[in-house]
């Protein structure tokens, strides 16, 4: 039976219980004539009876889910003949692949045939039986649950309190996802780069000078020394980011200046959702946008200065990164600007200063924090960017500080290690959880810095 | 009498002063004035990225939403897709269509009979000519032994020859499509027997290596099916804890552990999201790779936070004078909050989540780390086959070098961002009109 038909059956099942529990409660109260004598209204006796036939199932589908693949294929690999069930874990993990595509009906290598082939009809059948012993398993447990809460329904039963009190426990469970997608992505980063530091040393990793993942196959390959500096990659992000910094701060501090103190509210009304249109682009857009156009334009002014401009440039990519966090940090520092009280700008009118005055001498020491937070937040966005740096900066680790040169950053490593097959247990690719735990922790920081900061800030004036 | 001196010396400097202000105004005022014109010059520039990020992407791809299609003769030769008249759709389906392609070709040019020539002339027609005209066929088997007039779609060289993206001044050796060939095409030109007409194959077929069959069906269908996964889960549980953490949480220690986490977790990089999707849900839970469900499940937790922040703003707009009036007559806080506090905060939650999943449906980085590069012709049709996703689709094809692929990326972004758009219209929409002033 599919899992689906399953649920189907279970809902249905549910829904059933709900109105015999919902009439039931009439019942036993003596009719609708005698309704107040209940303690809760009807519809919740029914919620109550629909719980108790529904949640056991679905608690049961979830364990079945988590249990049942690892029991069946434990038991086709114990009824494999001894040659196949000694073989080493990770040929072991191509036979129970072959098993699988055989019981799912595809091609396989036939190489093993036989054995193979009985134990797929194995796992097919352990699969089928398992199917139904858990669909009769769902059911019995679902009559059972009702026919309980359908023998307790009594008029002094407290039927709403019951339904709300496991009401509010699903949502004290919403709210832990967030905090469990946290813990996850702690724990999975930081397992797979413990593994990753039982095969290069911390040290090296982290002050390494040189970045070349490819570890060689043939002792005598050329090229392929398998280093893990990470440094190049460290310095690489920074001056992306720097650029991209550069670029958004002045631009975006100075367009929020003129958006909340100059203009008037129509231009204001007009620019500013423009400006969230640059907001709201996807990033792959951006990337397109820096390897079609901007970085062949670099390249053409680079010729005509008499400079060598790389087509990957970091300049390229730091300029449209700086263009997508043009609007994140007006609109942070819009908001920062605006919460300076007008008491204390009048307080500088009065005193003869000019607007400009205001603003430099004022307003941005007042809103400072809040801007430094601000530029903290943007700072954690340019190094956390992704797209962008894929399509426009380089792969080649290279330690430079020159703008025009082609440099590669942490999450272009990540992406080119991790995309493509491959295999779970090599440095290669174990090393881009050791860069994404660094990214993790290192934007976390900063995030934290920063929104203590605003935090700070908007405490002040409120 | 002691204020005198002061006085004396006030109205002695006086004069001074205001000589010292008037000699610095002229300077002070063109600071002003300098300081103004830097805010301008900044907003325009911001606004000018914007006018030339718009321009360069609809200059590079409006092209490609039409595709040059050449109107032959094809002779459904009933010797050649179904010899013994079996009308089984096995023997049709394995017939040589391209070879009906390729003597409709022939016909035209009759004067073309050496082996090179002819190769070059069949290199004028799409391979996708001939599956149409199997499509077709597979339809409506009466078409066998008939003689048709039919549009085909034509090669991307001769598309891009038809577009004016290849320069005839160019030399021979340097641009794909050779004389010969353009000197077919004019005189299939002159015939009257090429027309751009609009392009409905990229928007129904998947991805493909030839340009002109590449489509962007697949990925919108993949997308669909993440935004499907994505909304289905974050928005019952993000509302879930946004009434949790604004009505029931207790002011305790854990829940502001839970309020900094949430607020952390909204700026977390997305590649980050990715690393987690292929740790758990594809080393641990199993789960195959390249699927929309995986890619659903990561974008649902990275829109979770989100979601859950714009929905606690719209919860805490909602007076508490509406809670205590249910209160007051007899409701329970569940009954409160569900029957009266949700229902107020509908539109604002429904605002953040739109804006929630248009972020999610541009996003591709956490996609590239489970496995949803892959190349894949077939449209998908269940959440659960690979597939890929309009971004990713984006990203893949920008990579590619023949010409049209260029247009085509330009147009996926553009169709990209018109859903965009779109939903971040309705988002507006939804909070100009739902929105409730107390």
């Amino acid at each position: 039976m599919q899992l689906s038909t399953l649920l189907l059956i279970l809902i249905a099942m549910a829904v059933i219980s709900f109105m015999l529990g919902r009439r039931r409660s009439i019942a036993v109260a003596g009719g609708y004539g005698s309704i107040r004598k209940l303690h809760s209204l009807p519809k919740y006796y029914g919620y109550y009876v629909a719980i108790w036939c529904g949640l056991p199932g679905v608690l049961l589908i979830l364990l079945w889910l988590s249990v049942s693949e690892s029991l069946i294929m434990s038991q086709v690999i114990a009824s494999l003949p001894s040659e196949l069930r000694e073989l080493p874990e990770s040929q072991l993990g191509l036979v129970v692949n072959d098993i699988k595509n055989l019981a799912a009906g595809q091609f396989i290598n036939e190489q093993r045939g036989a054995d193979v082939a009985v134990a797929a009809e194995l796992y097919s059948s352990l699969q089928a039986s398992a199917r139904w012993i858990l669909s009769g398993l769902m059911i019995a447990v679902g009559l059972v649950g009702s026919a309980y809460a359908w023998t307790r329904l009594q008029p002094r039963l407290r039927a709403r309190n019951q339904v709300e009190g496991i009401i509010k426990v699903g949502l004290i469970l919403a709210s832990t996802v967030a905090i469990l997608t946290t813990v996850g992505i702690l724990l999975s980063v930081l397992f797979e780069a413990v593994r990753f530091f039982q095969k290069v040393p911390f040290t090296d990793f982290l002050f390494g000078l040189t970045w070349s993942p490819q570890t060689a196959l043939r002792a005598d390959q050329v090229g392929s020394s398998g280093a893990f500096g990470a440094i190049p990659l460290f310095a690489g992000t920074l001056l992306i980011s720097a650029i991209a910094m550069v670029v958004a701060m002045p631009i975006g501090l100075m367009t929020a200046i003129f958006l909340s103190e100059y203009a008037s509210s129509r231009v204001r009304a007009w620019v500013k959702p423009i400006l969230e249109i640059l907001a709201g682009v996807p990033t792959v857009v951006y990337g397109y946008f820096a390897a079609l156009t901007v970085g062949p334009l670099l390249g053409d002014i680079g010729a005509l200065l008499g400079l060598n401009v790389a087509s990957e440039s970091a300049l390229g990519a730091g300029l449209v990164m700086g263009i997508m966090i043009i609007p994140f940090v007006s609109s942070l520092s819009d908001d920062v600007i605006n919460a300076v009280p007008q008491a204390m700008r009048d307080g500088s009118y009065g005193l003869g200063a000019t607007q400009s005055e205001t603003i430099k001498h004022v307003i941005l020491p007042a809103a400072l924090p809040g801007i430094v937070g601000g530029g903290l937040l943007a700072v954690s966005r340019a190094i956390g960017e992704t797209m962008i740096v894929v399509m426009a900066a380089g792969l080649a680790a290279n330690l430079t500080a020159n703008p025009l040169e082609a440099v590669t950053t942490v999450t272009v490593q990540i992406v080119t290690l991790l995309v493509g097959d491959q295999e779970f247990d090599s440095a290669k690719t174990l090393a881009a959880f050791a860069l994404g735990l660094v990214l993790f922790i290192v934007t976390l920081l900063l995030n934290v810095v920063a929104l203590q900061v605003v935090r700070k800030y908007r405490e002040q004036y409120e | 009498m002691s204020d005198q001196p002061d006085m004396n010396e006030f109205s002695a400097r006086s004069p001074d002063t205001l000589e010292r202000v008037r000699v610095g105004l002229a300077a002070r005022y063109r600071r002003e004035r300098r300081f103004r014109m830097y805010g301008l010059m900044s907003t325009c520039l911001g606004l000018l990225f914007v006018l030339f990020l718009f321009v360069s992407i609809i200059s590079n791809g409006y092209t490609a939403f039409w595709q040059t299609q050449v109107r032959l003769e094809i002779d459904f030769d009933a010797q050649l897709i179904d010899p013994d008249g079996t009308g089984d759709a096995k023997i049709i389906g394995s017939a040589n269509f391209d070879k009906l392609v390729r003597t409709a070709v022939g016909q035209l040019f009759p004067e073309v009979t050496d082996r090179r020539g002819r190769r070059s002339l069949n290199r004028l027609m799409s391979a996708g000519a001939g599956f149409e005209l199997r499509e077709m066929t597979l339809a409506d088997p009466a078409l066998i032994g008939t003689r048709q007039t039919l549009w085909l779609p034509a090669d991307d060289e001769v598309d891009m020859l038809i577009k004016g993206y290849i320069d005839r001044d160019v030399p021979e050796g340097s641009r794909r499509i050779k004389d010969q060939q353009i000197l077919w095409v004019d005189a299939l030109i002159a015939d009257e027997r090429i027309e751009r007409q609009f392009n409905t194959d990229f928007f129904r077929l998947g991805d493909s290596r030839e340009p002109e069959l590449a489509g962007i069906g697949g990925a919108i269908k993949g997308s669909f099916f993440m935004l499907v996964v994505t909304i289905a889960l974050s928005f019952p549980l993000g509302v879930a804890a946004a009434v949790y953490l604004e009505e029931f949480a207790p002011k305790n220690r854990w829940v502001d552990v839970l309020e900094v986490n949430i607020n952390n977790l909204a700026a977390v990089p997305s590649i980050v999201f990715g690393l987690l999707g292929l740790a758990v849900f594809i080393n641990f839970f199993g789960l195959p790779r390249s699927a929309p469900l995986v890619g659903g499940l990561v974008l649902t937790l990275m829109t979770l936070p989100t979601i859950i922040i714009a929905s606690r703003a719209a919860i805490k707009s909602v007076p508490p004078s509406v809670r205590q009036a249910a209160l007051g007559v007899g409701a329970s806080q569940m009954q409160t909050v569900f029957h009266h506090v949700i229902p107020l905060a509908m539109p604002g939650m429904l605002t953040g989540a739109i804006i929630g999943m248009a972020r999610a449906l541009g996003e591709s980085a956490p996609l590239l780390m489970i496995g949803m590069i892959a190349f894949i012709v077939e449209v998908p049709g269940t959440p659960l086959e690979p597939s890929t996703a309009l971004p990713v689709q984006i990203y893949l094809w920008a990579d590619s070098p023949e010409r049209a692929f260029v247009e085509r990326t330009s147009a996926a972004i553009m169709v990209l961002l018109a859903f965009l758009l779109v939903m971040n219209g309705a988002a507006i929409w939804m909070r100009k009109r739902f929105e409730r002033r107390w």
